[in-house]
């Protein structure tokens, strides 16, 4: 009994009275150390609301880390693969950061709030390494995850929602960040999300996270707003293409085999790499990879039916293993079996990739070989991700 | 690739640093020698921190590639007969050992072992004179490989039962196992530990004493000094082409695009480089002279996490008159630790930055040998006292208590030697880094974690580095320090080999 004593709860977030008054069905995860929602009720409605009103997702377990001080941008770069010197303030860019190796760690959002002040947010924790990292820099670095109270607000009835809050965001351009005043306290908006849809992100701190939820809902009451779990988001975030960590790609400090580490160009994120801004972490391995060629490629498949293909194998022409499903499911959005997947080069170029999926029918497995076609990424994204003013929904 | 125009500038003008240049400029690259000091030689040169001796005062004898490639010989340079050991008793009865034959009781048992650990030694030594073995990456020289180990199982299924047995094995086992005579169990206990940052009954250090004895059983007094080597390699460097510059300190190696591209010096001067071999701390070359800026995390982890701490205190007496270690030859190299505990003992404190009551030591008196040596007709007791505090919280206090204790062991093994000290140098492992750069006696502890493929780290265990250009060839390196010139040379090997560039 002591060892149960001694076992630690999962920790909840800031936003936890409205979430789980809200969770009808009880479904939680854990999340980085945080209990998480799934489903709140219904994924459907949930997923709905994400592509056809808004929706509000509680970002607070994403791991955030602040970098303040003069060399807080030589030192970003250093650690980072994307120039981080052409990031201005009030900008944010989707980043990634490697191992001597060139393998990947994480990726994360960078969010530039001033010429000396960052905020990243991503999936693991890596203060060690980022502390390690610093050496020879002047740079603080402080976990905030804590600190700050994140909510991700995204469906075409976002900017909207907003408005009605009291805050014009119709200016506001994708990757952009607006301060404004809420409560007495600092909010940041960003045009930022993971859904591929209109979205925005909201920073604030801790103690403001249920006046800003309970603001946001009311705004939001005429407009379809709605709580969602992860099981939605995940959905939405496949139809947009985006990878997670521990999920498309386990990062290298995790991985315990020396193969299962991946690099830029073999998770598809090798456009993220600036290769004039002058050193950073593996930049040696990866102008060697970069001359020498990769061992995996990921790639987007269509694949025939409507089982989603998760955890199954890829073969080339039915017989030969090449490759692994990341993610998978039928997308409502795309109306197609979607898939990311690994696939190791050269057949990636193949058009003779099939995927040999055990669909449970009434408790029976059932094995299907199913053509895979290779279709581009996003696999669905609708314009109003990107237009400026958005429209009015 | 290393070509005929290749500009290599070679940091450090230690024993290391003038066996890679030699051997790189006699294959015709342009090679810069760069040393910090007024003179070559490093650890080789007296240079007056530590009076009238260098900071090393014996050799097991050059690497017979560095002698044979520098023509050591030719360029006169002689050694005296290998020393005797003489293990010290306080009460006169001294045990002497020579030619793997030990006076005293125990005679039979000393041969008898150590015979087996040269049989163990011998064939762990051709892996000295290779660059070491990874399992990934390539750069295997797998002809050598093959004969090594086909030499390892040469010695019969028995014995190499017996080797796998001892090889991480602790020395005070095994000299208890073994031997019966504390005298010679100490002796056995202190030349295993060293120049080391471990006691005798620390894990895995009898292998310190394998590779002692692959480099040598028994250790030699050049004749002139060690200067005399530090001379002859000088010369053997000039004569290859090598373009030597003293009082020229390195600030910074310059990379562009992940390659060396130079150094600059301390007074601003740039000097251009394709080839940059580093024959000083590996620590230092990475963490002072590249900068973490220029270093992938990982690569600076490891930098830093390289185990650099000296236990060893350097100690010159110049004494008036000849001292009576009771009668002892004092042509001999002498060595104080009656026991194996004794050593332990001497160990325990250093853990706690704390100073031993009664030292363990090493000291040969070179005027013994070559009366010429003295300054002024007297003469110079030279010894390696065993367990100063790398890091006390006190380093004054420190200093003062470890000469006082060496002091007081000293007169007890040579009664009236306090009276006749003329003058003293002393330097604690603190100093001796200010001084030569050298944290541990290796630059790198020698302890089998830091060996072989991870010494001085994984990434830059075969003499290249992640940084295109850049090389070590520092004690720090495989195989580790010792005046030998074995890593210096093998590190001039990668090199021309071409691996990694």
């Amino acid at each position: 009994m002591t060892g149960l004593k001694r076992a630690t709860q999962l920790l909840t977030t800031p936003f936890h009275a409205r979430t789980s008054a809200a969770n009808l069905q009880g479904r939680w995860g854990p999340w980085a150390g945080y209990r998480a929602a799934l489903c709140f009720g219904d994924v459907d409605m949930e997923y709905t609301a994400i592509r056809n009103a808004a929706s509000v997702y509680d970002l607070c377990p994403m791991v955030k880390y602040r970098f303040t001080g003069p060399d807080a941008e030589a030192y970003l770069d250093h650690l980072t693969v994307r120039n981080v010197a052409k990031l201005k303030p009030g900008s944010v860019h989707y980043t990634l950061w490697c191992d001597d190796e060139g393998k990947v760690l994480d990726d994360g959002t960078l969010l530039r709030h001033g010429p000396q002040e960052f905020l990243l947010s991503c999936q693991e924790r890596h203060l060690p390494w980022m502390l390690d990292a610093a050496t020879g820099y002047d740079v603080t670095i402080a976990d905030v995850t804590t600190e700050i109270a994140a909510l991700s607000l995204q469906g075409p009835t976002s900017a909207a929602v907003l408005r009605l809050a009291g805050w014009d965001v119709s200016d506001l351009r994708p990757f952009r960040m607006l301060k404004v005043d809420f409560g007495g306290a600092e909010l940041t908006i960003s045009r930022t999300g993971f859904t591929g849809d209109l979205g925005y992100e909201l920073w604030t701190s801790a103690d403001h996270a249920l006046p800003l939820w309970d603001h946001l809902m009311a705004a939001g009451a005429l407009h379809g707003i709605r709580p969602i779990g992860t099981d939605a988001l995940n959905l939405a975030r496949l139809d947009a293409g985006f990878l997670i960590a521990n999920v498309d790609f386990i990062p290298a400090d995790q991985a315990l085999r020396h193969d299962r580490a991946r690099s830029p160009f073999e998770i598809g994120l090798d456009w993220l790499i600036d290769w004039t801004k002058g050193h950073f972490n593996g930049r040696r391995a990866l102008v060697a990879e970069r001359a020498a060629g990769s061992e995996w490629a990921m790639v987007g498949l269509d694949i025939e039916g409507n089982v989603s293909a998760e955890g199954s194998i890829l073969y080339l022409g039915k017989k030969k293993e090449v490759g692994y499903i990341t993610s998978a499911a039928w997308s409502p959005s795309a109306k197609r079996s979607i898939a990311l997947a690994q696939i190791r080069r050269p057949y990636h170029e193949s058009a003779d990739i099939w995927v040999e999926i055990y669909a449970q029918r009434e408790l029976q497995y059932a094995k299907l070989m199913l053509k895979a076609d290779q279709t581009a990424r996003p696999f669905y994204e609708p314009a109003r991700r990107r237009t400026t003013p958005p429209q009015a929904f | 690739m290393l070509t005929r125009s290749s500009e290599v500038i070679v940091i450090g003008g230690g024993v290391n640093g003038l066996a890679a240049a030699t051997r790189l400029a006699r294959e015709g690259a342009r090679v810069t020698l760069l040393e910090t000091a007024a003179q070559t030689g490093g650890a080789m040169a007296a240079r007056g921190a530590a009076g009238d001796m260098p900071l090393a005062h014996l050799t097991p004898g050059l690497d017979p590639r560095v002698a044979k490639g520098m023509a050591l010989e030719t360029r006169g340079l002689r050694f005296h007969a290998p020393l005797r050991d003489t293990a010290l008793d306080l009460g006169g009865d001294h045990r002497t050992v020579a030619g793997g034959l030990a006076s005293g009781a125990d005679a039979a048992a000393w041969a008898t072992l150590h015979q087996r650990l040269m049989r163990f030694a011998s064939v762990l030594a051709p892996f000295r004179a290779m660059a070491p073995p990874r399992l990934k990456g390539g750069g295997n020289d797998w002809g050598a490989l093959m004969r090594h180990g086909l030499g390892l199982r040469a010695i019969g299924a028995r014995e190499f039962r017996e080797l796998l047995r001892m090889v991480l094995i602790n020395a005070a086992d095994v000299a208890e196992d073994e031997l019966n005579d504390p005298l010679l169990q100490g002796l056995m206990a202190h030349d295993a530990t060293q120049g080391a940052w471990l006691g005798p009954r620390s894990p895995n250090s009898l292998i310190l004493y394998l590779n002692r004895l692959a480099m040598g059983a028994q250790m030699r007094l050049p004749v002139g000094g060690m200067g005399s080597v530090a001379k002859a390699m000088t010369e053997a460097a000039t004569a290859a082409g090598v373009t030597i510059r003293l009082g020229a300190r390195v600030a910074q190696i310059e990379t562009l695009e992940g390659r060396v591209t130079g150094v600059v010096l301390d007074d601003g001067a740039r000097l251009l480089a394709d080839h940059v071999v580093s024959a000083i701390s590996p620590k230092a070359t990475f963490l002072d002279l590249i900068g973490p800026r220029g270093l992938e995390t990982g690569l600076l982890r490891a930098t830093r996490d390289i185990r650099a701490r000296g236990a060893t205190a350097r100690l010159t007496l110049r004494l008036n008159a000849a001292p009576n270690f009771r009668g002892a030859d004092l042509q001999s190299r002498m060595v104080i630790a009656p026991s194996v505990n004794a050593v332990e003992e001497a160990w325990n404190p250093v853990k706690y930055g704390e100073v031993p009551k009664r030292p363990v030591m090493e000291i040969v008196i070179p005027t013994a040998t070559e009366p010429e040596l003295a300054p002024d007709g007297g003469h110079v007791l030279s010894a390696l006292v065993q367990c100063a505090p790398h890091d006390p919280a006190k380093p004054k206090a420190a200093k003062t208590a470890m000469l006082k204790a060496t002091m007081r062991v000293l007169e007890d093994y040579a009664p009236g030697l306090g009276e006749m000290v003329s003058a003293t140098h002393f330097l604690m492992p603190w100093e001796i880094e200010a001084e030569y750069g050298l944290s541990n006696w290796h630059h790198a502890e020698l302890s089998v974690e830091q060996m072989l493929f991870n010494r001085p780290n994984h990434a830059t265990a075969q003499y290249a580095t992640p940084i295109a250009g850049l090389w070590l060839g520092s004690a720090g390196s495989h195989p580790g320090g010792g005046i030998t010139g074995a890593a210096g040379w093998n590190a001039a090997g990668a090199i021309i080999r071409g691996k990694a560039v």
